[in-house]
């Protein structure tokens, strides 16, 4: 297990990085050290065939951008919007011989697509006993925040969690995102990976070298030994930040970011909710059958005996997520909530 | 004359309230007034109101992302359009739709959409009512370029005909489907010639000409009234602003918009025919100009001024018809 998420563990320089900046390095370099990467989407370089500029967007959050200039548009591909199309041909290609990264611009378009996912790549293994690999990413940006709207707004996490074959990866910070990106591209399993929309700007210290965060390892951005705060992606912001409030206030807590919610690493939490006998789980999808509800009920099956006080969980309500500034706000998980969830646990 | 004053009038309004709107939104867009993400249709008056101008309330319309022009064609009230798009409690959709999801059950406008693709199949199923019912209605969806290539398009259009629905497909192709060329992803030459091997009738036409799409849907929408299914129209068209407000368009030639601003604009054009024909005179139509501007200056200021949604009663109604 690691200790703290943003303590480099890797040696070498680094450079501060923003999360969309580390998410094109790991994508870059294991595109030059393996040429059957490819990438394909909707506008992953944008402006073809226009009169204007190539790789115009490179991705609607430029993810991508610049990567068509290096590799060419055999690699790099631009394609109709048809998510159905995209995501089946990366499974298709994966079981021969490519590693495709599919973007979907919007992880709410997995709806066109989910066939492709669900019943065909995360099923192949099993079904064919054993003997396919199917290698592949499919990137895709979720979250509320940007006033979006109910249909570029979903988080669904828990939805992909939920089946067996999927593999599922949100980084909370750009060193977890490089890390975890060149896992997802070399890893042998089709590989969902979650981008918070509103973390892309958010920068930290990157090692410069290419390096691999194994799948299933929790971090640990702060300990501590009265209260456990699980949260995922950009939770682990409020987490961190009510954990501060409250260290002030002398209370610790030990805030655990799973990283990759399938697989999960229960161990941690469990080994940390053996010594702080409380748990809050923090997370952005919608509360019921979701992440927040299966830490909990990981927690009460094999933990029970160690609390010392019910489970909370902080997620955003059972609706879609609105349009209007105030009820987003309202919507979306926020430390004021973290905190009251942890005063609660603690009887304060 | 081969159209009634009142409908050249009616259609020049609508087409320059669209116009207004959109460059209202694309200001206040730009100034902080309108969260989130907007589609901006400017350019592409013609078409919305050549299809929707003839429709009774009754009869459905399925938009896209790029919606503000349909609904406005459809009859939707702009005052409630902007404050849908500013996020406020009042709006057509009390602030919860905003942009992409602006809908007017009402007027028979079934909503924008996020999902590229995402109406046609909807569209299908206000058509299959409308025939089960014995309505006489009809069902329009709008796509794009970019929507043609959707699976679920295609499976829509293939169902319209199998069941012979009252369904107009109606593609607005501008030429992009978001940054990306249209003839790009389109395997084909033709659109138009693709959607006729459905098993449809299948029209090309100009879209930045009223009366030529005017002409080619209303032959549509008589033919599905009287039960003779499905038509595709397709209609050539420009996009003034970026795919979303806001977007940087580098993928666009230097000059294009200017250019067609200048010969491609088709409410000049409509102007032009209309004057050189004798229907409506110059300054009956700037006339209207001045109505309209003062008519989206108040929808500005009441928007701004209207109140905005309560999470403590807002967030969580809506999500069922009863709880």
């Amino acid at each position: 297990m690691t200790t703290n998420s943003n303590d480099a563990k890797i040696g070498g320089k680094t450079s501060i990085k923003a999360y969309r900046e580390a998410l094109n390095d790991a994508i870059r370099e294991e595109m030059r050290r393996d040429p059957t990467v490819i990438v394909l989407g909707e506008e992953v370089s944008g402006g073809a065939g226009c009169d204007g500029q190539d790789d115009a967007y490179g991705g609607v959050f430029g993810v991508t951008k610049g990567l068509m200039p290096e590799f060419g548009r055999e690699r790099v591909i631009d394609t109709p919007i048809s998510e159905a199309a995209i995501i089946g041909a990366a499974a298709g290609a994966a079981n021969n011989g490519l590693r495709p990264i599919a973007e979907l611009m919007f992880f709410d378009f997995i709806g066109v697509s989910f066939d492709q996912i669900f019943n065909q790549a995360a099923k192949f293994r099993y079904m064919f006993g054993g003997k396919s690999k199917t290698p592949m990413v499919i990137r895709g940006t979720v979250g509320a925040g940007w006033r979006a709207g109910a249909q570029h707004s979903s988080i669904l996490h828990s939805v992909v969690t939920h089946i067996p074959g999927l593999k599922v990866v949100m980084p909370s910070n750009a060193y977890d995102a490089k890390g975890l990106m060149v896992q997802a591209i070399r890893d042998e399993d089709p590989v969902i990976f979650l981008e918070h929309k509103v973390m892309y700007n958010n920068e930290c210290e990157v090692p410069d070298e290419q390096y691999a965060i194994p799948f299933g390892e929790a971090a640990f951005p702060r300990q501590g030994k009265d209260v456990t705060i699980v949260a995922i992606s950009n939770m682990v912001t409020h987490a961190i930040a009510a954990a501060d409030i409250l260290a002030k206030e002398g209370i610790t807590c030990d805030v655990i970011d799973p990283r990759t919610v399938s697989p999960l690493d229960d161990e941690a939490i469990l080994e940390s909710v053996e010594v702080t006998g409380r748990l809050v789980v923090v997370d952005e999808g919608n509360p019921r059958c979701g992440l927040a509800s299966d830490i909990a009920g990981i927690v009460a099956e094999k933990g029970f005996f160690s609390l010392r006080a019910p489970i909370r969980t902080v997620t955003a309500p059972h609706t879609p997520v609105p349009f209007a500034p105030e009820l987003e706000d309202a919507y979306v998980p926020n430390v004021d909530k973290v905190l009251a969830a942890v005063r609660d646990v603690l009887g304060a | 004359m081969p159209y009634q004053e009142d409908f050249l009038l009616r259609a020049y309004r609508s087409m320059r309230t669209i116009r207004e709107f959109e460059e209202r939104c694309i200001k206040e867009f730009m100034g902080g007034n309108i969260p989130g993400f907007v589609h901006a249709s400017n350019g592409q008056e013609a078409i919305a109101v050549a299809a929707c101008i003839d429709l009774s309330d009754s009869d459905i319309i399925g938009s896209t992302h790029r919606g503000h022009g349909h609904c406005i064609a459809k009859g939707c009230d702009v005052g409630g359009m902007m404050k849908e798009v500013m996020g406020r409690s009042t709006g057509l959709c009390k602030g919860k739709g905003g942009s992409m999801h602006i809908a007017d059950i009402d007027k028979g406008m079934l909503g924008a959409n996020a999902i590229v693709g995402g109406g046609p199949p909807l569209v299908n199923g206000a058509a299959l009512a409308a025939k089960t019912l014995g309505t006489k209605n009809v069902a329009l969806s709008f796509n794009g370029d970019g929507s043609a290539n959707q699976g679920t398009t295609m499976e829509a259009m293939n169902m319209a005909v199998v069941l012979q629905l009252p369904h107009i497909f109606i593609y607005e192709n501008n030429g992009y489907a978001e940054g990306t060329a249209a003839n790009y992803g389109l395997g084909c030459d033709s659109l138009t010639d693709r959607n006729a091997g459905f098993g449809m009738p299948a029209e090309y036409v100009d879209g930045n000409d009223f009366f030529a799409t005017y002409d080619a849907i209303k032959v549509a929408t008589q033919r599905a009234r009287d039960g003779g299914g499905p038509t595709s129209i397709e209609a050539k068209c420009v996009r003034f602003d970026g795919h979303f407000i806001g977007d940087p368009q580098l993928y666009r030639g230097e000059d294009e918009v200017k250019n067609a601003r200048k010969t491609e604009d088709c409410l000049k054009i409509f102007r032009a025919r209309v004057i050189k024909e004798g229907w409506l005179k110059a300054a009956t139509m700037n006339a209207i100009d001045k109505e309209i501007v003062a008519e989206i200056e108040k929808a500005v200021a009441d928007g701004l001024a209207a109140p905005r949604p309560d999470p403590s009663t807002d967030l969580l109604s809506d999500v069922y018809s009863s709880y």
